[in-house]
This record gives C-alpha cells, structure tokens and sequence, in this order.
C-alpha cells in the first residue's frame, strides 16, 4: 500500500478494526439469527409473533438509524443508571446494533433454510426417539447450514460494508481514519479512493472464500 | 420514563422531512434505473471490452460501501483544481446532488445485475419464436425480452426500492436534513433519543410498508398471464440488506 503521506499505516490500522467489529458482530448475529429462526420455527406464540416483530423491523428501518439509537440511546440510559455523564463506547454500541441488523436477516435464512430440509431425516430421527434439541443441533442444523451458508455468505459482505456506518459515531475503523487523513492531507479523492480499495479487497476475498467453502460444504453431494 | 407528550410534539417535524427521504429516494431509482438497462445489455452482450467494463462497474459499487461512494464525490471531487473550475462544480458541490449521484450510481450497478439476470433468463424459445416471425432486433427487445424481463425482475426491484429508501439516510451524512438528519437535530436538542429515534423508524416502516404493498399490487397486475411465478426463496433473500 502506498505511503498517502504516512497515514498508509493509521489506515490498515483502521482496516483491522473494521474486520474487528465485522467479526464479533457476525458471531453475535449468527447466535440471534439461530434464536430467531428456533423462536420463529418451534416458539410459543408470543415468541413467534416476537420474532416477526423483530425481523420487520429491523429489516424496514436503516441501519444507520439503529446505530443511532443505540449508540444515543445507550448513552442516555447508562447516564441515568450511573447518574453521571457517560458516553458508550462506539466499538460495544456498534457491535450491539450491527449484531441486531445481521440478526434479522439471519433469522429469515435460517428459518428458509430449515423449511426447505427434507422431512424425512428429521422424522426418521423422532422415530429414533432422539430427543428435540438434539433432533435439532444433530440432525436439522447440520443440514441447514450447507443449505443457509451461500446467503449467509452474503450477508457477511454486506455487515462488512455496514460497519462503515459505525464511523459516525466515532469508531476508529477504517472510515473514521480515511475521513481524519482526508483533512489532514488535503487528498480527499485519494484517500477514500485507498478506502475503497481496501474494502473491495475484503468483499473480494470474502466472496472467493465464501465459493471455496460452499464447494467443500457441498463435497458430500456431489459424485466423485 | 417514555415521553409521549415529547413524542408528539416531534411529529410534524419530522413527517415535514419526509418529501426530502421520498425525494432522494425517487432521484437515486431514477437515475440507477437509467443507467441499469445499458450496463444490463453490456454485461450480457458479445462486445468484451463493454462487458468487462460493466463487470468492472458492478463489482466496484457493489463490493464497497455506499458511504465511501458519497465521501468520494463528495468530498473527493474537491481534490481537483480542473473540477472546482468547471461547470460541473455548480452541481458537486451540492450535497444533495452528491447524495443522488452516488447512491444512483450505486443503485445502477444493484439493478443492473439484476435486470441481466432476467434478461438472460428469458428463454431461448421466445427470442427465436420473435425472430421467425420477423421481428427487427429492437422490436425483439422492446416486444418480447424486455417486458418478460421486467416481470421477472419486478420482485427483486422492489426489494431495491425499500433498500434505496434505506440507503438514503445516509444523506445526513453529509449535512442533509432528511428523515435521518432531522431525527438527529431533534435529538441534539431534546436529549430524548429514543422517542425521536423510534418514532423515525416507525416513518420509514410505514414508508417501506405502502412501498411493499405497491409492489405487491404491481406483480399480481403484471404476472396474472405468466405461467413461471418467479422464485421467492433464498435467491430473493440474498441481496437484501446492503
């Protein structure tokens, strides 16, 4: 990478904690979406109205919005609990709202994904007398994850270009640093320019990766 | 706890920036609509140097975020001495002509890749039955490939719109009171975020509702003669969000 007047180096500074916040949003997500999907799927009544709840919304309303609430909102509340003035990491902020985000679409490709199993596995496994949870985790997960893996895939582009927005509310990832070079250097085309290609190096590499991994989650399918 | 007075009172405030979210909104569609049918055609034409161009174009905009697309023209163009004296300036200048070039430009390369799938999903038979018959190439098109294209896109283009109307939030960005930014000013002056913010979410539901139901009206209008229902399954899922 070019030296862009020594701020090269505060940029992949930058960079590593977007992959940072895109990772610990993404286990955080994949956890709600399984909830969400179990809740959808199995849950009591309430819980599924809940779910359904929680997946229109989130996926109606702009990311940047939630962030917002939750970075100002978070604020606010931790104030008033302490009762001193508190401002709320924007790292823990944006990992809570982009969790939420990814979340919610993971819900509704977990959810397709187990639809779409075929029946007969799962009751062949009750017919076992394999206890529910483990029917689950053992027999339907498995199954759902080569099938949820390609969207999924892509959602995780997508959280990668989403945690851009969590420069807003002052996280030091790779845009915030951009923006602080951009007036520091008075280059402003030439350092988003260096932005952009850093991102488009991480969505490239997570596509190449995504299509190696969906081959190999697939190999057992296919005749050799 | 939760201010509904507050919460009130912040309602024709912020319903009074909805024209300039719609407005942005419509722009971007427009624009990226306009762009998307050539950069269809040169992604699935025979021409090499236009479908790499094209691929090229799609996987830039698509693979990067949209905030750095509005800072690099935004912010970006200023860099140059030639574009701060041109005419052109007149127009970079302006956040709101920043915002609308940057999310159609990203809108274009969305709905371009979609509007070639379709494309190329019309089937061989039809094209051929249209040619037999004697139909001129652009008649061809415009008769048979392009209205059979458009219904199979239809569901997926308006999933584009919800995320276009999404998408444009971020045009508080760069100092524009639209839903976003007004909810934002409200809060800096009211301290009450999450009556301000709930209540702009509640805004852009009830926008991205009637949009959804729109669509929903337009595809049962359009797809009442087509025997092929398009898929809704995982592949519609797979672009949303962005």
């Amino acid at each position: 990478m070019p030296d862009l007047q020594g701020f090269g180096a505060q940029m992949l500074e930058g960079a590593a904690m977007t992959l940072g916040i895109a990772v610990m949003s993404l286990l955080f997500g994949v956890a709600f979406g399984l909830f969400g999907a179990a809740a959808k799927l199995y849950g009591a009544r309430p819980l599924r109205i809940l779910a359904d709840a929680y997946t229109t919304v989130v996926r109606g309303v702009p990311d940047l919005l939630i962030i917002f609430l939750i970075y100002f909102g978070g604020t606010v509340t931790l104030s008033k609990i302490l009762d001193r003035q508190i401002e709320v990491s924007a790292f823990a902020s944006g990992v809570v709202a982009l969790s939420i985000v990814f979340g919610a679409y993971a819900t509704e490709i977990f959810r397709g994904a187990i639809q779409s199993l075929p029946r007969g596995t799962i009751e062949a496994a009750q017919a076992l007398g394999i206890v529910p949870h483990r029917v689950f985790t053992q027999v339907v997960l498995p199954q759902a994850w080569r099938l949820a893996l390609p969207a999924l895939g892509n959602q995780w582009v997508i959280l990668l270009k989403q945690t851009s927005l969590v420069s807003i509310v002052g996280l030091e990832e790779l845009m915030r640093k951009s923006a602080i070079a951009a007036g520091s250097t008075r280059q402003p085309f030439t350092i988003y320019l260096a932005a952009a290609c850093l991102y488009l190096v991480f969505t490239m590499l997570s596509t190449v990766t995504l299509e190696y991994a969906e081959h190999r989650a697939n190999r057992s399918l296919r005749s050799t | 706890m939760f201010d509904w007075a507050l919460m009130y009172d912040n309602v024709p405030r912020l319903l009074s920036a909805v024209p300039l979210t719609l407005g942005i909104s419509a722009s971007c569609l427009a624009l990226g609509l306009l762009l998307a049918v050539p950069l269809a055609f040169a992604r699935i034409g025979h021409v090499a140097w236009l479908r790499w161009g094209a691929n090229g174009y799609i996987l830039f905009f698509r693979g990067t975020p949209a905030l750095v697309q509005i800072f690099l023209i935004y912010y970006g163009a200023g860099q140059f001495d030639w574009v701060r004296s041109s005419p052109l300036w007149e127009i970079l200048r302006e956040p709101l002509w920043c915002v609308v070039i940057a999310l159609g430009l990203n809108s274009a390369a969305y709905t371009g890749k979609m509007l070639s799938g379709a494309i190329a999903a019309v089937p061989r038979g039809m094209v051929e039955a249209a040619e037999a018959l004697g139909l001129s190439r652009w008649r061809t098109l415009r008769l048979v490939v392009l209205p059979l294209a458009i219904r199979t896109a239809l569901p997926a283009y308006g999933n584009e719109v919800i995320l276009t109307l999404k998408a444009s939030s971020l045009a508080c960005t760069i100092t524009l009171l639209e839903v976003t930014g007004t909810a934002r000013v409200l809060v800096s002056r009211t301290y009450a975020p999450y009556e301000i913010f709930i209540l702009a979410g509640a805004i852009y539901l009830a926008l991205a509702f009637i949009l959804t139901r729109g669509f929903t009206w337009l595809e049962r209008r359009l797809l009442t003669d087509i025997a092929v229902k398009p898929s809704r399954g995982l592949s519609a899922l797979a672009d949303a969000g962005r």
